[in-house]
């Protein structure tokens, strides 16, 4: 009776499928995925951080496609971070919208004169609330917004140019269409 | 020397109630108060992951701590407060997942495996059973040809 055998043999082949998933490159049990792709991007109004006198809309940049990026001089991960923001923001013309996540303006303002701003624009969130509307909780996150304004892709930790080319990019070309 | 562990006991208990995470005057309702602190302990920290938002003393923890006793004190219901986070955070948020078409096998596999178990034990005592004294070395011959 080969049949007897079948069974386990199946049940062990569905076994190893699920140790191939969750071993396997892709799987990273600690992401959390973001209920945003797909949704309209959180609009934010906000002070600038080079001059609280201006605002900064995330609305302003509406039909073009824009990456949100979640920092601050108190995290880690942006400083790793910040040299390939630089790199990517020399290849492409997709403007860098940063945010300023509940930092110290004065520390922020010094760190980009000191390292390089690759920002077309940062946003003060002195509060957290812009942080909490994107569901932001851990910096560096990235976000990508597409021309109509909707959220594309998110990237937990700090970004790179190879992040970029091969997550980013792909999704830009894709929404763009043939 | 018992007056002395006395006062130590005390001095610890006093400390500690100090050093509590939240800390937020209580809001003016005590049955809203109620329910903040029954949510808190609800909902998950996510930088610290098995930590509630009761529980955990960094920043974002903070932040949604203020969201979620803002929520209530607009009278938002329990739901509200919660749809607001998981809105922004996913269904992680929330210690308690709901059921639907992503985690119903969670929900239902003991269930099944169960039953599925229960079956197989019926069958084989059934089959077992049904054997008159003897019978067993025929059966196993007849499904082991050797």
């Amino acid at each position: 009776m080969k049949a007897r055998f079948l069974v386990p043999a199946a049940l062990i082949a569905v076994l190893f499928g699920f140790f191939w998933y969750a071993l396997g490159g892709d799987y990273d049990p600690q992401l959390i995925e973001s209920p945003l792709i797909n949704r309209p991007a959180p609009d934010f109004v906000s002070p600038a951080l080079a001059d609280p006198k201006q605002a900064v809309s995330l609305k302003s940049f509406r039909g073009q496609p824009v990456l949100v990026n979640f920092w601050g001089t108190w995290c880690v991960g942006c400083r790793e971070e910040h040299p390939q923001l630089l790199e990517i923001q020399k290849v492409t013309t997709i403007p860098i919208v940063g945010i300023a996540w509940k930092d110290d303006h004065a520390a922020a303002n010094q760190w980009l004169a000191e390292f390089g701003d690759p920002y077309r624009a940062v946003a003060t969130d002195d509060d957290g609330r812009i942080a909490i509307d994107w569901g932001v909780y851990g910096a560096p996150e990235s976000f990508l917004v597409s021309a109509e304004g909707k959220v594309i892709h998110k990237h937990v930790g700090p970004m790179s140019l190879e992040i970029w080319r091969k997550e980013f990019l792909v999704k830009v070309n894709a929404e763009r269409g043939p | 020397m018992k007056s002395l562990l006395g006062a130590l006991l005390l001095t610890v208990i006093v400390v500690d109630v100090a050093r509590a995470i939240d800390t937020e005057p209580p809001l003016p309702d005590p049955q809203q108060q109620a329910r903040y602190e029954a949510l808190i302990h609800e909902l998950r920290c996510l930088q610290c992951r098995s930590q509630s938002l009761a529980d955990s003393d960094v920043s974002l923890a903070a932040d949604l701590r203020r969201e979620v006793r803002g929520l209530i004190a607009q009278g938002k219901t329990d739901d509200e407060v919660k749809d607001f986070l998981t809105a922004r955070y996913g269904d992680y948020v929330l210690f308690r997942p709901p059921l639907n078409a992503r985690t119903w096998v969670v929900w239902f596999a003991p269930a099944i495996l169960l039953l599925a178990g229960g079956l197989i034990a019926w069958r084989v005592v059934r089959h077992r059973s049904a054997l008159v004294p003897g019978d067993a070395d025929e059966v196993e011959s007849a499904e082991d040809p050797r």
